[in-house]
């Protein structure tokens, strides 16, 4: 048994750009609260800008990243330029992304500073595995 | 999701996905009322598909107007019967592709439209006095509606003649869908200026098509989906009668649209269980006793939220049960989705397959032969009554919280539909609920991915220099004049399509009007 956190796990969770389906992210929402971990979700239509500077605010040890109306391409890599420029290092804080994203385009995802991109039926306990794993203990 | 290693739960279910409890089997049952007789239970037409079949309608839109124009075209040849076109973000909610609120969106899930121009282009070739256009588009359905307007206008075809519709159903956009601009009171009277204006202008459009679809994919249950959707168009037709539309004429106009999942049974049941509950709306509510007024037609989709990205040929099979219950359910209009949409839109094969599910069902598995060939079946009859039982008791519930739209600003709906899409998610977690080739009878070794869509990148590039040269071209004096004559005309309270045609045929664009219309009417803020 690995000892309990001394303080729960804070995570952002945002949709950027235009994109309406938020029947992912909100059960996200859930389950990563149901984990213990403390939520933040913007809602819809943020902008990158926006994403950045709550993640600053509210001090977070992740930030995700939903969209499902195939515009990650160009919404992803700005959250992530955004966030290190508001002075949220990637090296500290974990950003992760999903939605509807083609295997193929993973890998430019990663290389855009996304430590995991989690498609279609992926299990919201491989959410929260991930986050225990990747957020530092300390 | 891991595969478990588990044995799958004991075949044969106890209850419906709506959680209504399902007997090994059941006594004997003698059909309602014939098909084509009120309250319409087995379909709205005695004779069905024999008298005419279903349109074959895919709905289609992405990267440019002329790729999808080829689409369209490349559909129409393979024997689709009607159009529906997708509509790209911005277009949705009134962004020109040059705004940079647009960027990375332009053409991604469907066609960018921003003038008249586009709406020609898009339907070069096509004959619009004949074919049926269905439009996705709701916050900005008045502007697409003057477009094409004045589009026909230009052809030389008269409006009175165009056959088609517009979705303009807000109310589930605030539940679910999410494409909203203007706030909800504005909303409406925009979705209440299309009914006025088709009324008087365009007898053989269906100014609104009440959207269950959306909120079922968000995560709500079939006898949820009923319910909303009716108690949605219940308020629809007060707005309509409010401003002095007659009631009949909203009944006859009036058009639904429904999602199908796999559960073939209840989702039979529940098209069912629709029309017969609209028809005894419309004749106990507004006192309508035309048979016209009573029967509901609607437009069917299968079920997005269904298809999984992993062994994504297993949807080919998920598509077709859910058509069947779509055709058995007495659909006046389909669109069957590709196998590979859990990643994207459709490829050209995908949407080809799409198409010829339909014909295989119509011409090749006889369910189209017999009007309600389900209908006394006793399962079928048993889930018919309980779905109408039960979501009459949910309507009942929106009526006490004074509407449909009390309840939305309340967020009655939203939250109800969000407990209902949380409980599936844990359920397919925890191994109580079955997706073949997800959680359970899933290939050891993955089958090589699927080719998807991919939108070309320098398409929005492309699309931004023109947009930008075309409003470049126009005297920008013109521009004012007629974004301040839209302006004063809104506030002054005029219907807002009138309006917008002459706006349009004035080369107003799509962001050029909404913006306008924003200082007006205010945004809706979540």
């Amino acid at each position: 048994m690995t000892p309990p956190r001394k303080r729960p796990i804070r995570v952002l969770l945002a949709k950027p750009g235009l994109d309406g389906h938020d029947r992912g992210i909100k059960v996200i929402v859930r389950a990563l609260r149901d984990a213990g971990m403390e939520v933040i979700y913007t809602g819809l239509r943020v902008s990158p800008e926006s994403v950045a500077k709550a993640a600053l605010e509210e001090d977070v040890d992740a930030v995700g990243v939903s969209n499902l109306s195939g515009a990650y391409g160009t919404l992803f890599p700005e959250v992530a330029r955004r966030l290190e420029e508001a002075g949220v290092p990637l090296k500290e804080v974990v950003l992760f992304g999903g939605g509807t994203i083609p295997a193929a385009d993973e890998p430019a995802l990663r290389q855009a500073g996304y430590r995991a991109v989690f498609g279609p039926g992926t299990s919201t306990s491989e959410i929260v595995e991930f986050l225990e794993r990747e957020v530092p203990r300390e | 999701m891991k595969p478990r290693r588990d044995e799958p739960p004991a075949c044969g279910a106890s209850r419906t996905p709506s959680g209504i409890p399902l007997e090994t089997f059941y006594p004997t049952s003698v059909p309602p009322e014939p098909p084509g007789e009120y309250p319409y239970t087995r379909g709205i037409h005695r004779d069905m598909y024999r008298g005419r079949l279903w349109t074959f309608r895919q709905y289609a839109g992405f990267g440019s107007v002329r790729a999808t124009n080829e689409r369209f075209r490349y559909l129409l040849e393979q024997g689709q019967t009607g159009l529906s076109v997708a509509f790209d973000l911005p277009t949705q909610i009134g962004h020109d592709s040059d705004d940079a609120i647009a960027l990375g969106e332009v053409g991604k899930v469907g066609v960018p439209v921003s003038s008249v121009e586009d709406v020609e282009a898009l339907f070069d070739g096509i004959p619009l006095e004949s074919v049926s256009v269905s439009m996705t588009i709701n916050s900005t359905a008045a502007m697409l509606l003057a477009f094409l307007v004045a589009a026909a206008k230009r052809r030389g075809v008269a409006p009175s003649r165009l056959r088609g519709t517009v979705q303009n159903d807000m109310l589930k956009e605030f539940i679910s869908r999410h494409t909203h601009r203007f706030p909800v009171k504005a909303s409406m009277k925009l979705v209440t200026d299309v009914f006025e204006y088709t009324w008087r202008e365009l007898p053989h459009w269906n100014p609104i098509s009440v959207s269950g679809y959306h909120m079922r994919e968000a995560g709500s249950t079939a006898v949820q989906e009923v319910a909303f959707t009716l108690s949605n168009a219940i308020e629809y037709s007060l707005a309509a009668q409010a401003r002095g539309i007659p009631a009949g004429h909203i009944a006859r106009r009036i058009s639904f649209f429904w999602n199908v999942h796999n559960h073939l049974l209840e989702e039979v049941a529940k098209l069912r269980a629709a029309r017969r509950m609209w028809a005894r709306i419309v004749r106990d509510r507004f006192g309508l006793t035309d048979p016209e007024c009573a029967r509901m037609r609607f437009h069917a989709q299968t079920a997005g939220s269904t298809l999984t990205s992993g062994e994504p040929e297993n949807n080919a099979v998920r598509v077709t049960i859910q058509a069947l219950a779509a055709v058995l359910g007495g659909a006046q209009s389909l669109h069957t989705n590709g196998i590979d949409e859990a990643l994207g839109l459709p490829s050209e094969t995908a949407a080809r397959v799409a198409l010829r599910t339909q014909q295989i069902i119509a011409y090749e598995s006889g369910a189209a032969d017999v009007a309600d060939p389900l209908g006394g079946s006793s399962v079928i009859e048993a889930l018919t009554d309980e779905i109408e039982r039960r979501a009459e008791d949910l309507l009942h519930a929106i009526d006490g919280m004074g509407g449909a739209l009390a309840a939305i600003e309340q967020g009655y709906q939203e939250a109800a539909i969000e407990e209902e899409a949380y409980r599936h998610q844990r359920e397919v977690e925890a191994g109580e609920r079955v997706v073949v080739g997800v959680n359970f009878f899933r290939s050891e070794a993955p089958p090589a991915p699927l080719e998807v869509l991919r939108i070309d990148p320098d398409l929005e590039r492309e699309r931004i220099r023109e947009v930008r040269a075309r409003k470049l071209a126009r005297p920008p004096r013109q521009v004012e004049e007629l974004q301040a004559k839209l302006e004063a005309e809104a506030r002054a309270g005029r219907n807002t399509v009138e309006s917008l045609v002459s706006a349009a045929e004035g080369g107003l664009t799509i962001g050029e009007m909404a913006a306008t219309l924003s200082r007006v009417f205010g945004e809706h803020v979540e």
